[in-house]
């Protein structure tokens, strides 16, 4: 490998690859280009739950719903995410992406699945939810172009393992993978179960909806649809976790107190986050009782134990960094003069708090039996995982962004001002929505739904007034946090294409 | 460093806060992870279930005996019934009802079955807000002892289409 | 180079437990068998074993 086709990193003395750097950077812009698309989506749907606007029309909703599920939570997380592949498993460990043809391939697979799906659910073919219960029914091209952009996606996670054995070869490292690495490893790892999971499902139904096949069976479609989609939320925690280490050692120095801890949980997490899927199988008439326990119970609360862990390691590593620097007065000196202004490091602290307050404590609760029932299908549901993979995951890749801009892409963030607000701005207005939809929930107000006047049924229900007030409040909550993903879309397109470039 | 290979070895003891932390973390997880399963059988929260498989149309047939045999009126065009407490009582789910109106008498035990005709539903009894998945080809039976009297509401939760919003079913207690 | 190598196989060997965090290969066999097995398989076979509803007409 010829040494031109390498740089130093003037801010991090990592050493760049070419065309690591070029694929870290097209997936990233790719990235942020479909949040934009998502979360435009996001704002219209919230302004159609808040009762007095009810903005969209019937067919809309749905449509611009489903595509909220698909450009938010797959194709902005996903292909973040593979930027990360590359970030940890080349550039982390100063040595190069091995095979960069197969990541342009997987690149350009993903893109071509996901202009399918966008162009046929716009098309209106497929107003199925990301779900697509079957034997709800989309268009043939809507399966292909899953199928398509899954094995893309897979060609690039599985680029991490042909990335790490050979940087080993290459004496890049000599036992163990730094943290932030061994976290994305978890993470590939994951995709791994989840990709072939939806293999082994969306083929058929693929060839169900060309006629080939006539039957799917909706319980193991159920069944094998969250072995597939819930672990891919996983591989979101994994990453964003990885990225909360690497975010801390990149602002402030901060350092794992324990690896041993730190590991521990990624491992627990490998092992046994993954059968969690059942908590959307518990009011599903197929599974026996101890199928249910042991996989939501036993299992899970291992994971959750991992989750604790890193509620620990991280704010420690960013306090021991601090008290190093000399911060060392009183408890809690280090957390006052922490880089709040810093978006980067905001973006990663404020990522924690929703995580953990607004989405792990509910998600544990929702995920027992005795809460499911009460919550499965509710709005509540949303509102727990706006806490998850929007307050935590989508703010964390935020505040990543916020370095890549100048370690990757080697500009200046463009007006810092706005910069330095957009966490809190999109962090309260994620905080919002979140927790007014949980409220609305607790009322029993439905999920993905158009009308809760439930005009033209043939009974009216009336929900508790008190629903109103939290209704207004997912619109309200969803304008500022639409605010703050515009403030994001601004500040990192702007740097990314106009920001002052910086030397090398 | 997170972004740096760590030392030689780092299998190393933890220290003292460390072993705190995770004590407590141990502790809470060792709490919910009994209290689930034993809550399961403590608590009566989750009703009894039992599952077969039924296909649309034998369960069609199924609904129409049940309403043949215990109509006793008729609400905005769709049936009522009020069904002897150990017969098992059948509703259906399609695009976009639930049929029929059901009476069920408070304190007596019901085996209820749901099954969906054509794609999936949510089953969402409100204002009491519990929550079944009703699937076609699926019989989903629950062992259901109403406590209190009153008018309840069956709204569907699961998306099925351009009038999921209004499907809306009834059920009373009396 | 040499010289480092001799230097390490001189220090106190590396725990068990670290060599296995290390094996990222062993780690990807468990996290795929663990829920394979406990969810996806033993789900199958819950779904196969469905009886039919014997009440049916
Ligand atoms: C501006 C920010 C956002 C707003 C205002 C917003 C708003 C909403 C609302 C109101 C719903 C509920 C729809 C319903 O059931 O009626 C929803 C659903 C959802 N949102 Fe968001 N959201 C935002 C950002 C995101 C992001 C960044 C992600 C993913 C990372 C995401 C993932 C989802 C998913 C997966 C659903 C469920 C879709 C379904 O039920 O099929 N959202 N969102
Ligand atoms: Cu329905
Ligand atoms: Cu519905």
């Amino acid at each position: 490998m010829a040494a031109e086709d390498y740089r130093i990193c003037s801010f991090t003395g990592l050493k760049i690859h070419k065309p690591t750097e070029d694929l870290i950077k097209w997936n990233t812009v790719t990235a942020i280009l479909f949040l934009a698309l998502g979360g435009l989506m996001g704002f219209l749907i919230a302004l159609t739950r808040w009762p007095s606007v009810h903005y969209l029309s019937l067919q809309n909703y749905y449509r611009y719903l489903t595509l909220h599920g698909i450009d938010a939570l797959l194709l902005w997380i996903i292909f973040f995410e593979i930027g990360l592949v590359y970030f940890t498993s080349a550039v982390l460990l100063n040595t190069r992406t091995v095979i960069p043809w197969a990541g342009w391939t997987g690149y350009a697979l993903m893109l071509v699945g996901a202009v399918f799906v966008n162009f046929v659910v716009f098309a209106g073919k497929a107003d199925v939810m990301f779900t697509s219960y079957v034997p709800l029914q989309a268009d043939a091209v809507y399966y292909l172009g899953i199928i398509i952009f899954a094995v893309g996606a897979l060609t690039c996670y599985g680029h991490f393992f042909a990335n790490i054995i050979q940087a080993k070869r290459d004496g890049a490292y000599k036992h163990s993978l730094p943290l932030g690495s061994f976290g994305l490893a978890a993470a590939c790892i994951i995709a791994v179960l989840t990709l072939a999971h939806g293999a082994v499902i969306m083929i058929p139904v693929f060839f169900w909806s060309m006629g080939l096949i006539h039957y799917i069976d909706p319980g193991t479609y159920r069944l094998i649809f969250w072995g597939l989609g819930h672990p891919s939320q996983q591989i979101n925690v994994c990453a964003m976790v990885s990225v909360w280490y690497m975010i801390s050692a990149f602002t402030v120095g901060g350092k794992p107190v324990n690896e041993k801890l730190s590991r521990t949980a990624f491992v627990l997490y490998i092992f046994f986050i993954n059968v969690a899927s059942e908590h959307h199988l518990l009011v599903d008439p197929i599974f026996s009782n101890w199928h249910k326990i042991i996989n939501t119970s036993y299992m899970m609360h291992l994971a959750v134990f991992a989750s604790m862990v890193h509620a620990f390691a991280v704010p420690a590593s960013v306090e021991v960094a601090l008290r190093n620097q000399g911060y060392t007065r009183g408890l809690f000196e280090w957390l006052k003069k922490a880089p709040w202004s810093n978006p980067a490091f905001s973006a990663m602290a404020l990522s924690m708090v929703l995580f953990g307050f607004l989405g792990g404590i509910t998600g544990v609760i929702f995920g027992t039996e005795q809460y499911n029932i009460i919550r499965h299908n509710t709005f509540a549901i949303p509102g727990h995982f706006h806490g998850t993979v929007v307050g935590g995951t989508t703010l964390a890749f935020m505040g990543f962004t916020y370095l890549l801009i100048p370690y990757i892409f080697r500009r200046e963030l463009v007006m810092q001002g706005m910069a330095k607000w957009q966490p809190y701005v999109y962090g309260i207005g994620v905080a919002i929505l979140s927790i007014s939809m949980m409220s609305a929930g607790s009322f029993g107000v439905p999920r993905r739904h158009y009308d809760i006047t439930f005009s033209g049924a043939p009974f009216s229900f009336t929900f508790d007034p008190a629903i109103d007030m939290f209704m207004s409040m997912v619109g309200i909550g969803g304008i500022l946090a639409a605010i703050g993903g515009v403030m994001f879309i601004l500040v990192a397109m702007g740097s990314i294409m106009y920001g002052k470039r910086l030397a090398s | 460093m997170a972004i740096k290979e760590p030392e030689r070895i780092w299998w190393k003891p933890y220290t003292r806060d460390e072993k705190i932390w995770v004590a407590v973390s141990l502790l809470w997880m060792f709490t919910s992870f009994v209290f689930m399963p034993v809550y399961h059988f403590a608590g009566s929260q989750n009703p009894p279930y039992e599952t077969y498989r039924v296909s649309p149309e034998e369960f069609d047939k199924l609904v129409e005996a049940m309403i043949e045999k215990y109509k006793v009126g008729e609400e905005n065009g769709m049936p009522v019934v009020h069904p002897d407490p150990d017969e098992p009582v059948f509703i259906r789910a399609s695009m976009w009802q639930w049929y029929p109106v059901v009476e069920l008498e408070k304190g007596k035990t019901y085996k209820i079955h749901l099954s969906s005709m054509d794609i999936q539903h949510g089953f969402s009894i409100l204002p009491i807000n519990m929550n079944f998945m009703v699937l076609p080809n699926y019989d989903y039976v629950l062992t259901l002892t109403p406590t209190t009297e009153g008018e309840y509401y069956i709204v569907c939760n699961e998306f099925c289409g351009m009038g999921h919003h209004m499907m809306v079913g009834k059920l009373y207690v009396k | 180079m040499t010289d480092e190598k001799h230097r390490e196989s001189e220090e106190e060997p590396i725990p068990a437990w670290q060599l296995f965090y290390d094996n990222i290969f062993l780690l990807f066999f468990f996290g795929i068998a663990i829920p394979t097995l406990v969810y996806t398989v033993w789900g199958l076979m819950e779904i196969v074993q469905i009886p039919q509803l014997p009440i049916a007409p």
